[in-house]
């Protein structure tokens, strides 16, 4: 089954094109990888995916939805967590999530055992009611993360979740990411961290607008003749 | 004489211990990195470095200058490049650097020939706004407008955070270019990888240093044997890892698994490939590496 169906979807901005005929297609349950150089259209293709900005023309399917005509219903069923850390910081850990996950029509005493839940996996429940902006960094990511999926989405879109992050959080983030995978929600993320590439089922890169390669990371190292993901982008970039 | 000396450096906001005794030198005409993640302490270093931010105790000497009494000096001899943009978005291009240069008491055309490579790079934009600029064009204005008054030492702070792997590449080799005309860079990175573009690092992590030394240093003196493989499913393999009973340091990298013994390797490597077979995994050869900075990093995170 498919999560997400690109078809020929593209973005203008005057005469600029930023997103220029992309196609690709995304199962359920698979960690897609979405890279880039900076500007090559990235952020405008996960806008429209999220349903916050319409195509100029093409569309995409979203867990079945059209993004074109049926943008309310994607915003239910997906999940986005930005670079930025978008949490309240005088909120505390469970009021955030309760904010977010009221949001999502979650009913409270459903809301309650989730959060509950979903902090003793992060082993943050002693952390309950401290205000986000005691907390450090690389937890507050793994919060935002479990805040994101907390309405269950069929998707998440996940925009360089660890920026910034030391080695060993991000290590621990990537491993959250394969335990949402591993329940069947899809995920589709885009890093700077070519390591963190590896870690994808498949990857794409974008260049200027287009999709010029798409695959799992042996089949791309294969196709380039490299040894890393790294090569492959460096290759890629400055053919 | 050091070109910078920082002596027993501590900050607090409220609770929250942002630098703990922190001691560095920097000595002229090197590229010195703050290696860390977010929220280290990096960049309330580098504001009390470049006179923005005074420090709770310590005693911080910027060519001989103090920067708590003699700011307004210092000001006049470093450049910065701050890790949020910081030029005037609706000025353009050359109207950014030539206010620069004019606060500075300098010329454009006196300075030209520092900033040459990268201004090039910038004269097909020169008349556009800079807050309409690509990211990294717009790193490239804010490292021209840092330049334009020859300032003997350059601070930047993160300029690569969140640049493409390629992008990151050029502004590394922007930055070696800097140091050959006899500039003292001192330069923050979330990125372990641009940590061997330094001549020496300081690894920081919750507002201690947890080594300084020569990026080559660093790696020799790594405390484990390191070994890597390959296979499939390394995130299953992690959810096992606890059942194995040497002791070792074990993480994914990229496609591959790296385990570092701290037992003998003569009884480590075979329990750990019986430990394989007996999990039926599937995996490629054991191979020995030579650490890199992540791996260091991480082995003196746990170790810490």
């Amino acid at each position: 089954m498919q999560s997400i169906v690109a078809k020929d979807l593209t973005k203008q901005f005057g005469t600029f094109t930023a997103v220029n005929h992309i196609n690709f297609e995304v199962e359920k349950g698979e960690i897609f990888g979405f890279l880039g150089a900076n500007g090559a259209g990235k952020t405008t293709a996960i806008k429209m995916m999220s349903g916050l900005l319409l195509p100029t023309s093409g569309d995409a399917l979203i867990g079945g939805y059209s993004i074109r005509t049926e943008s309310k219903q994607i915003k239910k069923h997906i999940g986005y967590m930005s670079q930025r850390f978008s949490l309240y910081n005088d909120l505390t850990v469970f009021e955030n999530m309760q904010l977010f996950g009221t949001v999502y029509g979650i009913p409270p005493k459903e809301l309650k055992q989730r959060i509950n839940n979903s902090l003793e996996e992060l082993m943050l429940l002693d952390k309950k009611n401290s205000l986000v902006a005691s907390i450090p960094l690389g937890w507050k990511q793994k919060l935002a993360f479990a805040t994101a999926i907390l309405h269950r989405p069929e998707i998440v879109f996940l925009d360089e979740p660890t920026s910034g992050v030391d080695p060993i959080v991000r290590r621990e983030f990537w491993k959250l990411i394969y335990q949402a995978a591993a329940q069947g929600i899809t995920i589709f993320v885009t890093t700077h961290y070519m390591d963190e590439a590896e870690y994808c089922h498949r990857i794409s890169i974008m260049s200027d607008g287009c999709l010029k390669l798409i695959g799992t990371p042996d089949e791309l190292k294969q196709q380039m003749g490299v040894n890393s993901i790294e090569e492959v982008f460096v290759k890629f970039v400055n053919r | 004489m050091p070109e910078i000396d920082i002596q027993h450096i501590n900050k607090r906001f409220g609770k929250i211990e942002a630098l703990h005794d922190i001691n560095i030198m920097v000595e002229q005409g090197e590229v010195f990195g703050l290696v860390g993640p977010d929220g280290a302490g990096k960049s309330t270093l580098f504001n009390i470095l470049t006179t923005l931010l005074l420090p709770d105790s310590g005693q911080v000497d910027i060519m001989g200058m103090d920067v708590v009494k003699d700011y307004l000096q210092i000001r006049q001899s470093i450049g910065y490049l701050p890790g949020v943009f910081s030029l005037y978005p609706d000025l353009s291009v050359q109207e950014n650097l030539a206010f620069f240069a004019t606060m500075y008491k300098s010329s454009v055309l006196d300075n030209m020939s520092l900033i040459k490579p990268i201004w090039k790079q910038l004269l097909p934009f020169k008349d556009r706004p800079a807050g309409k600029l690509s990211g990294g064009m717009k790193q490239k204005l804010a490292l021209c407008c840092a330049l334009i008054h020859k300032p003997k030492i350059l601070f930047l702070d993160e300029p690569t955070t969140g640049v493409d792997p390629v992008s990151r590449k050029e502004f590394w080799d922007i930055l070696k270019d800097i140091q050959h005309k006899n500039v003292t860079v001192v330069v923050s990175t979330p990125y372990m990888d641009e940590a061997t573009r330094c001549d020496r690092i300081a690894l920081i992590q919750n507002g201690n240093i947890i080594k300084i030394d020569t990026p080559n240093n660093i790696i020799s003196n790594f405390r484990g044997h390191l070994y890597t493989v390959k296979m499939d499913d390394i995130f299953g393999l992690m959810q096992l890892m606890n059942q194995f009973e040497l002791t070792c340091n074990y993480y994914p990298y990229g496609e591959h698994f790296h385990i570092a013994f701290y037992d003998e390797v003569e009884k480590a490597l075979p329990a750990f490939e019986r430990f394989l077979q007996d999990h039926g995994r599937q995996y490629g050869e054991i191979k020995p590496i030579t650490p890199n900075i992540e791996d260091c990093f991480i082995e003196l995170m746990q170790m810490s």
